[in-house]
């Protein structure tokens, strides 16, 4: 991969002498010299993970070019350094002892998602280096380290707020829902998910009628979204990853189900191939969402991001459409430039204490780390998508297809009932 | 109808539904495994390739993923045939075949897998048939096409073969070729060829079960290690060399799965039809419907 | 590199060595081993040591029924797993440390072993293959719904702050103990395969039909092997949560842990202890290597590839070409 990076850095004059994709300031500035200031990480670029773990490395490419094209950060160089770390745990301890010790970056980053994060804290704290990590939940609970910063946008109580914009929604609807059915993959993720469900559920006097997990080896949905049905809830919350997310949705859509509610942290039409090939039967789901193209989710650099991503995507063969990851991945980035620019120098301790004291402005908007390192201010979506026709890719760009319903402080649309085939 | 009635029946039906799914996967095994003592570990991830390779020609044409897999046959049947040559040539000759075939096919299987992996991405991929989002209801019972049709073709193309192996000349060969190698010498006829012919169709309904595969889910390059301990787990308890036996485990299993997962919750279906299959090798190893050795 | 020392000093051991000049000769290569590794002094090297070693292990196990036995285990990633989540269980309950708890979860293995061999005393050939493949599942899903040890959501170990002495990092104590248990494996392989033990297990492999019919005890041999491979497969799991400070089913049962059980011996060599070791050294040197270097999904391809190259070429392994050319 270091390959790739160089050369990354060779586009370098191609990008600064390419005037648009470059902003206007940025020509001004001198071109970045000295010694490169190297960023580890490891990636998964093969195995499960890999879907999600290309385009975030694609978009800290785009993020590297950036910043070297603005004239590099502290006027050096910046250069990516990864390994893949083929989506197992066991080589991330490896990857980055190799990283700090032999390869000697000056600052390290997370991969994608909780598995791969978690084998790395203990070299990460090992070193007392500063660790921004991308979709992690919960991983610092246990450790405790107060370098440790996470950009995903759980925040610290996960049991408390996940699932409440879910809740606040179903609650506002008439007549109010008094029954909920709660089904998730038995894994990390979904089972705090589902906790959040439970807890919240039981707050607002909602009867649990049917509450199970299921293991990932499940080929057939069938049976599920039939138990689910017998149970007559009112509404559904669901977690699960991208092949169940079709299964579960398309057994809902064989069963003609009809739910006055259905959704939860579904991820799977996230990536951009199952969106196409779920087209209408996406309809009026209610899924948890980190971004979606609407206008009351536009930050300074978003848009670029995405034009940017969305030519090279298709000629990586990566995602698409690149809403899910990709900004997530680009604001990881962003997390680090400004606190060392801030700082003034590459120094650990003074990352930390200014990653823990000031505001970032992302192309995922502003956001606040606490004590633990989480968001102070969670912000899960709650998103819908509504009036998709056929399998086309155009109508996932256009606004008004994915609308937010939850926060209020982005909402774009209104809720639209019940989930059902064909609406 | 008493709507625990309604929900078992639902169970038994989408699980025999979810069996057909099943055979077509067991089936190729078990004129490999069970026929040939080919043990083709592989086979989920010739199954994985064909759905893939349907996925991408779905793409680029549109037509009909079964369709598609039936066109597939041929090629795959050649991909077969040539490595059974390989592996004769290396194991079988030499008598080896125990370990190192083993070994063998565990290392195809990875190659497959990454190649797939650097080739196709490791990204999902799916392919629609025209009949995917449509559901007969009989009385209170579903029947989804999207694991109908699949099924109904798997169980079609496994009856052609049991068909071909009872009453054309070269079938019987194949299902004698197991069991006496050197009576089929006496009758000139030479247990290589044949043997090469029936790893071939074995492979062929591993494209098959490809399609099949495709229709009913999206599909990874890993897709087919869900598969790998269930589809020997079918085949053992069909009693190898028996297609109907396969037939009928493929279906059992699927049953067991669903109504398990029905009334018990879903995180018990893979223990309750692996303990099964431990039980019955611990018990009867020659396999539910197998004659006893 | 320094893990090359290891195979080249026990190629050069002499055959006729005796039970307790092996473990001599094993104990001061170990010894070796460890001073050479302060020497060096990178945690880097201490770690990618610390994975080979485990394969050693896991590798050298597996061959005591597969190799010496004929028994094909495709559950080797099970017993791993089964060692690591005893480490975690034992750990959690009784607050052990990681020396009593790879004691314990050897007796795990051993037990999870001697049930495996009860449950599939009828089985040869592929039968027993699948057998084992099937108790990795079950396994995988007792683990997942097993709460305790964290269930699907995996569970935290956090390395203790003080490191024993002599050690001035814990990846230095993790990475001897390491050392001492591939050396004690390696002698255990050895051992068994001069003796009376190794001899009932070469009939067995041969033809099982004819060692009972001379009144070779198969039965028993065949629980003793399963047990010890057992044992030693869950050792070679127990260091894993402290490695990692982090287990969770899906990479504790990966299936990289049961190909590369099977394609180590197989590439050195199944019918000697060199062979595993050489195998394991080799392949997951290279692996190390090729995730840092090559770093993309082809350094997978390099075990399928390898795998099946040596099956076909060699069928006898690395071992099988020197003998081959004597």
């Amino acid at each position: 991969m270091q390959g790739i990076s160089r050369r990354g850095i060779g586009r370098l004059a191609l990008a600064a002498a390419a005037p648009m994709t470059v902003p206007a300031t940025a020509r001004a500035q001198a071109a970045p010299s000295g010694p490169p200031i190297r960023i580890g990480y490891s990636m998964s670029l093969s195995g499960g993970l890999a879907p999600n773990g290309r385009p975030a490395l694609t978009a800290h490419k785009i993020w590297a070019e950036d910043v070297n094209g603005r004239g590099g950060l502290l006027g050096r160089p910046v250069e990516l350094v990864n390994y893949d770390d083929q989506s197992t745990g066991a080589q991330v301890p490896g990857i980055y002892t190799k990283l700090i010790d032999v390869d000697k970056v000056d600052l390290v980053v997370s991969g994608y998602a909780t598995a791969i994060i978690a084998p790395a804290m203990p070299v990460v704290m090992q070193r007392n280096m500063t660790f921004v990590s991308l979709f992690g939940t919960g991983v610092n609970a246990d450790f405790k380290y107060d370098r440790y910063f996470s950009v995903n946008c759980t925040g610290s109580k996960v049991k408390e707020t996940f699932a409440k914009g879910f809740m606040d929604i179903a609650m506002a609807m008439d007549p109010k829902p008094r029954t909920i059915a709660l089904v998730n993959l038995d894994s990390d993720f979904h089972q705090r998910t589902a906790e959040s469900a439970r807890f919240l559920a039981k707050e607002l006097g909602l009867r649990i009628v049917y509450d199970r997990a299921y293991p990932p080896s499940t080929v057939d949905f069938g049976p599920i979204i039939r138990s689910v049905a017998a149970a007559r809830p009112d509404i559904v919350f669901a977690g699960s990853y991208p092949p169940d997310t079709a299964g579960l949705l398309r057994a809902a859509s064989e069963q003609r189900v009809n739910f006055q509610m259905m959704g939860g942290p579904m991820i799977g039409p996230h990536a951009t191939a199952q969106k196409l090939q779920l087209g209408p039967i996406l309809n009026n789901l209610v899924v948890w969402d980190v971004y979606a193209p609407e206008p009351t989710l536009q930050f300074p650099g978003t848009k670029e991001l995405i034009e940017r991503y969305q030519p090279i995507a298709a000629r990586e063969n990566t995602d698409a459409l690149g809403y899910y990851v990709p900004p997530m991945a680009y604001a990881q980035m962003q997390v680090l430039e400004q606190a060392v620019k801030r700082v003034g120098r590459i120094d650990q301790a003074a990352l930390a204490a200014d990653m823990h004291a000031n505001q970032f402005d992302t192309v995922i908007g502003p956001l606040r780390f606490d004590a633990l390192g989480e968001w102070t201010e969670e912000r899960n979506l709650y998103t819908q998508y509504q009036g998709v026709q056929g399998n086309g890719i155009d109508q996932f760009k256009r606004t008004g297809t994915q609308v937010v319903l939850y926060p209020p402080r982005y909402k774009s649309g209104d809720l639209r009932k019940p989930y059902t085939a064909g609406a | 109808m008493d709507p625990d009635l309604v929900l078992l029946l639902n169970g038994v039906v989408s699980g025999l539904l979810l069996g057909g799914l099943y055979a077509a996967a067991a089936a190729g095994l078990s004129v490999s495994f069970g026929m040939l003592d080919v043990v083709n570990i592989a086979h989920p991830a010739f199954m994985v390739l064909g759905a893939l390779l349907v996925a991408l020609l779905w793409g680029a044409t549109g037509i009909d993923p079964l369709v598609l897999s039936v066109l597939l046959t041929p090629a795959f049947w050649a991909l077969g045939a040539a490595l059974y040559v390989a592996y004769h040539h290396f194991f079988e000759r030499r008598g080896d075949e125990a370990i190192q075939g083993l070994a063998f096919f565990f290392g195809v299987m990875f190659i497959i897998e990454v190649g797939l992996v650097l080739t196709v991405g490791p990204d999902q991929h799916f392919a629609d048939a025209s009949y995917a989002n449509t559901t007969w209801r009989i009385g209170e019972v579903d029947l989804p096409l999207r694991m109908l049709v699949p099924a109904l073709l798997a169980l079609s193309a496994i009856a052609g073969l049991s068909l071909f192996l009872r009453r054309t000349f070269t079938g019987r060969a194949i299902a004698a070729v197991a069991q006496d190698r050197e009576a089929l010498r006496l009758l000139a006829i030479n247990p290589v060829r044949i043997k090469r012919l029936a790893f071939g169709i074995s492979i062929a309904f591993a494209a098959l079960a490809g399609g099949a595969l495709v229709v009913v889910q999206p599909v990874d390059a890993w897709s087919g290690h869900v598969f790998i301990g269930r589809v020997f787990a079918i085949v053992i308890m069909g009693g190898l060399s028996s297609l109907g036996g396969c037939v009928l485990a493929a279906l059992a299993f699927g049953v067991l799965e669903n109504v398990t997962a029905t009334f018990y919750g879903p995180s018990w279906s893979p223990a309750v039809a692996f303990g099964c299959l431990l039980l019955v090798l611990a018990v009867r190893p020659q396999g539910l419907f197998g004659r006893a050795a | 590199m320094s893990d090359a020392t290891l195979p080249a000093a026990g190629l050069a051991a002499p055959r006729r060595l005796g039970h307790a000049g092996f473990w001599l000769a094993t104990a001061a290569v170990a010894a070796a081993l460890l001073l050479a590794l302060r020497g060096i002094g990178s945690e880097y090297a201490y770690f990618a040591l610390t994975i080979v070693l485990q394969y050693v292990v896991l590798a050298t196990a597996w061959n005591i029924l597969g190799g010496y036995a004929g028994y094909v285990n495709f559950g080797a990633a099970a017993f791993f797993a089964a060692g690591a989540y005893a480490t975690v269980a034992f750990g959690k309950a009784m607050g052990l440390g990681l020396l009593p708890c790879i004691g314990l979860a050897g007796l795990v293995g051993g037990a999870l072993g001697f049930g495996t061999g009860v449950l599939t005393l009828r089985l040869r050939g592929a039968y027993f293959a699948i057998a084992t493949l099937c108790l990795s599942v079950v396994l995988q899903t007792i683990v997942v719904n097993w709460s305790y040890v964290g269930g699907s959501r995996g569970a935290y170990v956090l390395r203790p702050r003080e490191v024993p002495w002599p050690f001035d990092t814990y990846s230095a104590y993790l990475c001897a103990v390491l050392v001492v248990l591939a050396a004690a494996s390696v002698a255990i392989a050895r051992t068994i395969e001069t003796s009376r033990l190794g001899l009932g297990l070469a009939a067995l492999r041969d033809d099982e039909a004819a060692a009972e019919a001379t009144g070779v005890p198969t039965l028993r041999l065949k629980l003793v092997a399963t047990s010890v491979s057992g044992a030693m497969m869950a050792v070679a799991g127990a260091p894993l949560p402290y490695i990692g400070s982090y287990v969770e089913p899906g990479s504790a049962f990966g299936l990289a842990y049961a190909v590369n059980a099977i394609a180590m011996p197989l590439i050195g060599g199944t019918s000697s202890w060199a062979g595993p070791l050489i195998g394991a050294v080799l392949l997951s040197s290279l692996q190390q290597a090729a995730t840092v270097t090559i770093s993309s999904a082809a350094n997978l391809l390099i075990v399928g590839v390898l795998l099946v190259v040596f099956v076909c070429a060699a069928p006898h392994g690395i071992i099988g070409l020197f003998r081959g050319r004597r």
